[in-house]
């Protein structure tokens, strides 16, 4: 018998993990690995609430999450290929042409 | 039975199920040495042992005396774990594989299965999947163009080939009504016709389901027709390049241990798994549903090894055309006649 | 109690994969950390019950996006990271305040959440259940999401295709 809560703080763990990493770090795929690593922390507390409530459709919103995070990932690969061909860079930094 | 008896059991079957499938593996390299020697007009190997036999423990020792040489500009952690990667997930499939029946030793009853999962096919699928990686980080850490390349072409490939694989199982799933391997067996009892038995290939109707496995199948464990990725005329030796002796074994190791997962998992789906006639005192009664069921692994591996020694290479955008735009539109039409003839029986 | 233990185990994987992602400079070691994640949730929703979900996770996260991560570092040959003026900014600011959130998180819900606990393999997961509720109560969405992914197909191959094999071909004279 493991307390919701503990399952709680795991997944608000891995949250606040994915979003430190959006913000310190610099390399574009870091980034992208940081939001898909929110999506997982988010995953986990549906889960767990589906566990709690018995109510299944938490799972089948996971399945839902889930491919959405697969179409959001191939999608945004592409656009970082098409920008690191255009911009020779993988350094969200020194993306910044459209800056005054 | 008890928690103590029963990680003592599954301790002993899974010390007993590696142990047979690494000499499996040994004896297979052996069979395909013999086999395409003699689809070439050749002997294979007679000098080590009766018949060759003993080739496989000479390939052994072999190895263990290379030179295991590390060049200077990989990248050693993934240089040095890709290949182990390889191995674990190779091995790791056989943890779900039905062998037998229930059998009874004095007072324990166990299936010969190390574990009977309800999602079984599921979790062959994902180990499968995560068998790319081993091949993917090898090509890349080795910091070789070639290497890089027959690396990133081989993962496209069983990633592109996966997804067949996975659809051409689903007809079956359909047809048993579970994930679970030990009950799609179970659902292949019986004959129909008085003679014909019910294995899914006959009465299922999943005969096209199981040549689009089989192609699948050579596709993912990277063999002849396609194994550009690998092949020494093309890409010096593809992601093994970089990789001597115990390195290179555990890739050579990882690839024939596929090849037996491959071969196990058809002949569960399509070909009754271990049904066959059984007759005899209770003894010979649990062992032959292991004969047979070795018989269809065997069966299914000779005729890997000989398309391997008939058939030429597929260029890589053939191969990943035939892929997608063949094998893939004929899986989904599979499925959705059987579904469809599945529905309108009930 | 084995629950208690497998659950602990688990998540401080889960956990020290996930800073290991922050820590590591290379991005090849955070993709790997992300794959450790993928596989120690896979078998947290094990523990929940949840065994279609969790196979799902292996094969679709972390056997197939994850792999497509892989590829991309692999293709554009990223390096290590460098540490730019922003970086060390959001670096002194970023981790203290994150910090901060979660331990406050933490300690409302330890202290104050009105919610139970969970049992092991609490509700069943199995396939047949959730092919029931996935068409008959969700077939919408289930429906959407499948446009959804066509479309990410069609702008996925558009986007990273390199612009001259975009170009209609020339009239011969």
């Amino acid at each position: 018998m493991v307390p919701l809560s503990y399952y709680l703080i795991l997944s608000g763990f891995l949250f606040a993990c994915g979003v430190t990493g959006f913000l310190i770090k610099r390399n574009i795929i870091t980034i992208f690995m940081s939001i898909e690593l929110m999506l997982n922390g988010v995953n986990l507390s549906f889960v767990a609430f589906a566990a709690q409530w018995h109510a299944l459709s938490g799972q089948v919103f996971v399945f839902f999450v889930m491919v959405v995070a697969a179409a959001e990932a191939a999608v945004g690969l592409a656009i970082i290929i098409a920008v690191y061909r255009t911009r020779e860079t993988l350094n969200v930094d020194q993306v910044n042409l459209l800056k005054l | 039975m008890t928690l103590g008896t029963f990680i003592l059991v599954s301790l002993v079957k899974i010390l007993l199920a590696l142990f047979v499938l690494l000499t499996a593996v040994a004896y297979t390299v052996w069979l395909e040495r013999k086999v395409v020697g003699h689809i070439q007009n050749r002997w294979g190997p007679t000098r080590v042992g009766p018949f060759g036999l003993l080739q496989p423990m000479a390939d052994g020792v072999k190895f263990l005396f290379k030179e295991d040489l590390t060049p200077p500009h990989v990248y050693r952690p993934l240089y040095i774990a890709a290949p182990m990667i390889a191995v674990i997930f190779a091995l790791t499939s056989i943890a779900v594989i039905p062998f037998g029946n229930w059998i009874a030793i004095g007072s324990i009853d166990t299936p010969l299965q190390i574990s009977d999962v309800n999602i079984g096919l599921l979790i062959i699928l994902g180990i499968t999947s995560l068998g790319v990686y081993g091949i993917a980080l090898s090509g890349w850490s080795s910091n070789n163009k070639y290497s890089l390349l027959g690396g990133l072409r081989a993962s496209a490939q069983m990633v592109s080939y996966e997804i067949a694989l996975g659809l051409s199982l689903v007809g079956v799933v359909i047809l048993s009504g579970s994930l679970s391997l030990r009950e799609i067996v179970d659902a292949q009892a019986g004959h129909f016709w008085h003679f014909i038995p019910n294995w899914n290939i006959f009465r299922g109707g999943q005969f096209v389901a199981f040549f689009i496995y089989l192609m699948a199948a050579y596709a993912e464990t990277n063999r002849i027709p396609f194994d550009l990725p690998e092949a020494e005329t093309e890409l010096v030796a593809g992601y093994h390049t970089e990789y001597s002796a115990m390195k290179f074994a555990m890739f050579f190791m990882a690839e024939y241990a596929n090849m037996i997962t491959v071969a196990c998992l058809a002949s569960i789906m399509f070909l009754g798994g271990w049904r066959g006639p059984v007759f005899g005192p209770q003894i010979l009664q649990d062992v032959l549903p292991i004969f047979w069921f070795l018989l269809r692994v065997f069966v299914f591996l000779f005729v890997y090894i000989w398309v391997r020694g008939t058939l030429p290479r597929f260029r890589y955008d053939q191969l990943m055309a035939f892929g997608w735009k063949f094998l893939l539109p004929l899986a989904i039409a599979n499925l959705v006649i059987t579904a469809l003839v599945v529905a309108l029986r009930a | 109690m084995l629950h208690l233990i497998l659950f602990s185990v688990f998540g401080f994987i889960c956990a020290a994969a996930a800073v290991n992602l922050l820590v590591q400079s290379h991005p090849i070691n955070s993709a790997l950390s992300l794959v450790v994640v993928m596989g120690s949730l896979a078998v947290e929703y094990l523990l929940l019950g949840a065994e279609f979900v969790a196979a799902v996770q292996v094969i679709v996260y972390a056997g197939a996006i994850m792999v497509l991560f892989v590829f991309v570092i692999m293709l554009l040959n990223a390096g290590k990271e460098e540490r730019t003026k922003g970086s060390r900014v959001s670096l002194f600011i970023g981790i203290p305040g994150m910090t901060i959130g979660s331990v406050l998180m933490a300690w409302i819900l330890i202290t104050r959440s009105g919610t139970g606990s969970v049992e092991a393999g609490a509700l069943p997961g199995d396939p047949r259940q959730i092919a029931q509720l996935l068409f008959h109560d969700f077939l919408l969405p289930f429906e959407v999401t499948s446009i959804l992914v066509l479309i990410a197909i069609m702008g996925a191959v558009v986007l990273a295709a390199r612009p001259e094999a975009l170009q209609p071909t020339e009239e011969k004279r």
